[in-house]
């Protein structure tokens, strides 16, 4: 019987074959924290008596959430990361490196690898082939500690999706269609296997928001088959020997297909408080719906060529009276690329604020958070309600270039027509 | 042991910005006063009127969103005996075992906020006696059972050593 990718990636790891529904312990490739994470897993590890790692290199701790810090507490804890790393010998990515998921990409994650992140959003990494998921402070502290973990190998949905997007048109869109087609709880436990000619011909950027967003389906993960375009990201950033190829059986065996045809999909918003509650930019819902904040950044829509996209649209016009432009770029890379291409620049002529590398205002602490009754547009994966700071405030989400737009108009506008 | 107290109830999509809102993460470092807080975003009479043995009573894909575990442990320290509910998101459910927090798996249309339950988990038996009506689910894998019964991931690895399937 033909397998999917994860149970090829599982087997591996366990040292078996395995199929959808067993458990098994597996052996871990990379485990990381963040620092909103990493101090329970760090006392956990303590709690369990562990006083070395098993393989500090492959181990990451990334200062992202509050970075810089936001408050005498969390610079507190970030001595204690900080401490962590210096003794166990693992990598520190402190304030001023970016987003973990973003680093992993650009640094980390390699196909046929076994990620585990004590973030909600480390799926992201199953756009090299990898199998990649986010699991809480204790679980992550033993993959530290121990380099295992326990997991069920999931059912997987396939996704395949055909047809070209329309110009305007981007992954983004597609993956909000995709989570309001099957809702936020849709492919709760299972993997999202993106195959097809279109998803194929995704870039690497664009097949990161759609792994990215799996977990906004429920997904345990998501994860794409490696090839060329994995083999060119891995060479920009001087891996090109960590391509290996993945694909699943052509007689896998799925518990459920999706087709999209990509060449009908419209930009799509998610509405407040879930990001299943989606609109087609041409439903009379978007109409007229002001906006006070814009922020483009984090880990699903912060890379290089999202702030191009946004850049681009904001070229030689000026923000809206009235609102305001927030941008965080993803990682140090993205942030001095962006610089040396003088889209910051633009940004700032714009009007735009401009923040150093991070998660920034999307987890509702710091760097934009929102006041009453306001309503923000943003590149994020999530908006829920209080996601950003404020449980009186209304998070819709959309693509870099709807974001860029609407901060020229100063309401929820169709990029369509300015591209 | 049984366990009894009354039923908080929640609607859908209970996300953890709900249950422990980014704006405390200053407090994760202070988790009695981070539990003050306890889903405050989606029922504030929850935290101050919570008494030790009530439920936190869910309906469809509890727990979703972030990965973050202080979800899990601030409902607990609240003195909550479980979280039930019809679904639950796969990271939330994970902590909660990983913490020792039972969660159980029924149909919640059948219980109404205020009702008195009684949770019997070695049996699989929850009743709900404001109602006279009486849900069984069925046992976890192995290895939850065992992180569960025997007080949450950290125990179980200090009692084991290592992780194993079957017990
Ligand atoms: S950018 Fe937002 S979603 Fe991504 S890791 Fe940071 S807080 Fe989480």
């Amino acid at each position: 019987m033909g397998k999917t990718m994860v149970e090829k990636i599982i087997g591996k790891h366990a040292g078996k074959e395995v199929v959808a529904g067993e458990l098994a312990i597996v052996d871990v490739d990379l485990a990381y924290v963040q620092d909103w994470t990493g101090p329970l897993a760090i006392s956990q590890i303590r709690e369990m008596g562990f006083k070395e790692l098993k393989r500090p290199e492959r181990v990451a701790i990334f200062i992202d959430h509050s970075s810089p810090s936001s408050a005498k507490e969390i610079a507190t804890s970030h001595i204690g990361l900080r401490e962590f790393a210096r003794n166990t010998g693992c990598k520190l990515f402190d304030v001023g490196s970016g987003v973990c998921h973003v680093i992993v990409a650009e640094k980390l994650a390699r196909p046929w690898d076994l990620i585990i992140g004590a973030d909600s959003h480390t799926c992201m990494g199953g756009a090299f082939g990898a199998l990649a998921t986010g699991m809480g402070s204790t679980d992550v502290a033993v993959a530290i500690a121990f380099g295992k973990t326990w997991l069920k190998v999931p059912a997987a949905v396939k996704v395949e999706v055909k047809g070209k997007l329309q110009k305007g048109v981007y992954a983004k869109d597609l993956m909000l269609y995709l989570i309001g087609k099957i809702g936020a709880d849709g492919a709760s436990y299972k993997s999202l296997e993106f195959v097809g000619e279109t998803t194929e011909n995704l870039p690497m950027h664009e097949r990161l928001v759609l792994t990215n967003m799996a977990i906004e389906a429920g997904a345990k993960c998501g994860i794409f088959p490696s090839d060329i375009k994995t083999k060119a990201y891995l060479a920009e950033y001087g891996r090109e020997g960590d391509y290996k190829e993945i694909a699943p059986d052509p007689d896998a065996v799925y518990e459920r297909k999706i087709e999209i045809d990509a060449s009908m999909l419209e930009p799509i918003i998610a509405f407040p408080h879930t990001v299943d509650n989606v609109r087609a930019i041409s439903h009379p819902d978007c109409a007229d719906v002001s906006i006070d904040q814009i922020y483009i950044g984090t880990c699903t829509n912060g890379r290089f060529e999202d702030l191009k996209v946004a850049a681009d649209i904001l070229k030689g016009r000026h923000v809206k009276e009235g609102t305001r432009l927030v941008i965080t770029p993803g990682s140090k890379d993205i942030y001095q690329k962006a610089m040396r291409a003088g889209l910051l620049d633009i940004f700032v002529e714009a009007g735009g604020a401009v923040n150093s590398p991070g998660c920034g205002a999307c987890p509702g602490a710091q760097t934009g958070i929102l006041g009453d009754g306001e309503k923000c547009l943003s590149t994020m994966n999530r908006n829920f309600k209080g996601r950003m700071g404020n449980p009186n405030s209304f998070i819709y989400l959309a693509s870099p270039a709807v974001c860029a737009i609407s901060a020229i108009t100063g309401k929820i506008t169709d990029p369509r027509r300015f591209i | 042991m049984i366990q009894k107290g009354r039923a908080w109830k929640f609607n859908d999509n209970i996300s953890t910005d709900l249950i422990a809102p980014g704006r405390y993460a200053h407090l994760r470092s202070n988790l009695p006063e981070l539990a003050k807080h306890t889903l405050e975003d989606a029922r504030a009479d929850f935290a101050p009127n919570v008494k030790k043995g009530d439920f936190v009573v869910g309906s469809r894909n509890f727990g979703l969103g972030s990965s973050r575990e202080h979800a899990a442990i601030i409902i607990k320290m609240c003195g909550t005996s479980a979280v039930i509910a019809k679904s639950f998101a796969r990271i939330f459910f994970r902590n909660c075992i990983n913490i020792g927090l039972p969660v159980i798996e029924v149909d919640t249309d059948k219980i109404d906020d205020g009702d008195i339950l009684e949770l019997d988990l070695q049996k699989g038996v929850l009743l709900n006696t404001t109602k006279g009506t009486s849900f069984t689910f069925p046992p976890l894998p192995t290895i939850m059972t065992a992180i569960l019964s025997e007080g949450g991931m950290v125990e179980y690895l200090k009692n084991h050593g290592d992780l194993v399937l079957k017990a």
